[in-house]
């Protein structure tokens, strides 16, 4: 399961995406991926808002999380 | 029936939008362009640079595009964002609008680019002479 990164949550993470499978416990809804991200990378706890997109939408925190899911952890956007 | 352009591009041509936005039952054509602003507080920018989700950007847009079409009367629409390195004066997006009066042109332009700043997956990061900032990423 391959997280995507975007914007400064690829600079907090020093990578573009975060292999999920290799965690001791795979988090099973979005929730659960957001306490896992900011328990191993506390600079997230400091961002504006985070939020993160399942299949292309933002998801909230009860979304669960499949295998084939696409995921993105969407940091504070800042587009125009 | 209505017709939305949405693009993620690397470069933007200001030049074309008037075409795209011109359809003869349109009185008004409302075009605004967002450009790199050479200081953020005082601090001189030597560029911006974009990163985008694209696939979701896109999505986002379409949805937005749709939604001001419901609210307003709208003939044509163009959202199209760049991506990649901007230098100042560059055009980084357009948003443009046409439709039979100019209030609903108004009115939607300016509803496209703040709703675009506020839920479309772009990231911008400010390029200083000393130091590099991601725009809103921290209170």
């Amino acid at each position: 399961m391959e997280v995507f990164l975007f914007g400064i949550a690829k600079d907090i993470v020093g990578k573009s995406g975060l292999d999920l499978s290799s965690l001791e416990k795979k988090p099973d809804n979005v929730g659960e991926l957001i306490q896992v991200l900011t328990d191993s990378y506390p600079e997230f706890n400091k961002l504006t808002s985070l939020a993160v997109a399942v299949n292309g939408e933002y998801a909230t925190n009860e979304v669960s999380l499949q295998g084939n899911d696409e995921i993105a952890i969407i940091p504070p956007v800042s587009g125009g | 029936m209505n017709k939305h352009i949405i693009e993620i591009v690397d470069t933007i041509d200001t030049a074309v939008v008037y075409d795209e936005l011109s359809d003869p039952k349109s009185g008004g054509i409302c075009v605004f362009v967002g450009t790199v602003r050479e200081f953020t507080n005082n601090e001189t920018v030597v560029s911006l640079e974009f990163e985008s989700y694209k696939m979701m950007a896109i999505k986002e847009m379409e949805k937005i595009a749709t939604e001001a079409s419901t609210k307003w009367p709208l003939n044509k629409v163009v959202i199209r964002h760049a991506v990649g390195v901007k230098k100042v004066q560059e055009a980084v997006v357009v948003i443009g609008v046409s439709a039979a009066h100019r209030n609903e042109c108004f009115e939607a332009c300016r509803f496209l680019i703040d709703t675009l700043k506020a839920t479309v997956p772009i990231w911008k990061k400010e390029m200083f002479k000393n130091k590099t900032v991601w725009v809103s990423a921290h209170p």
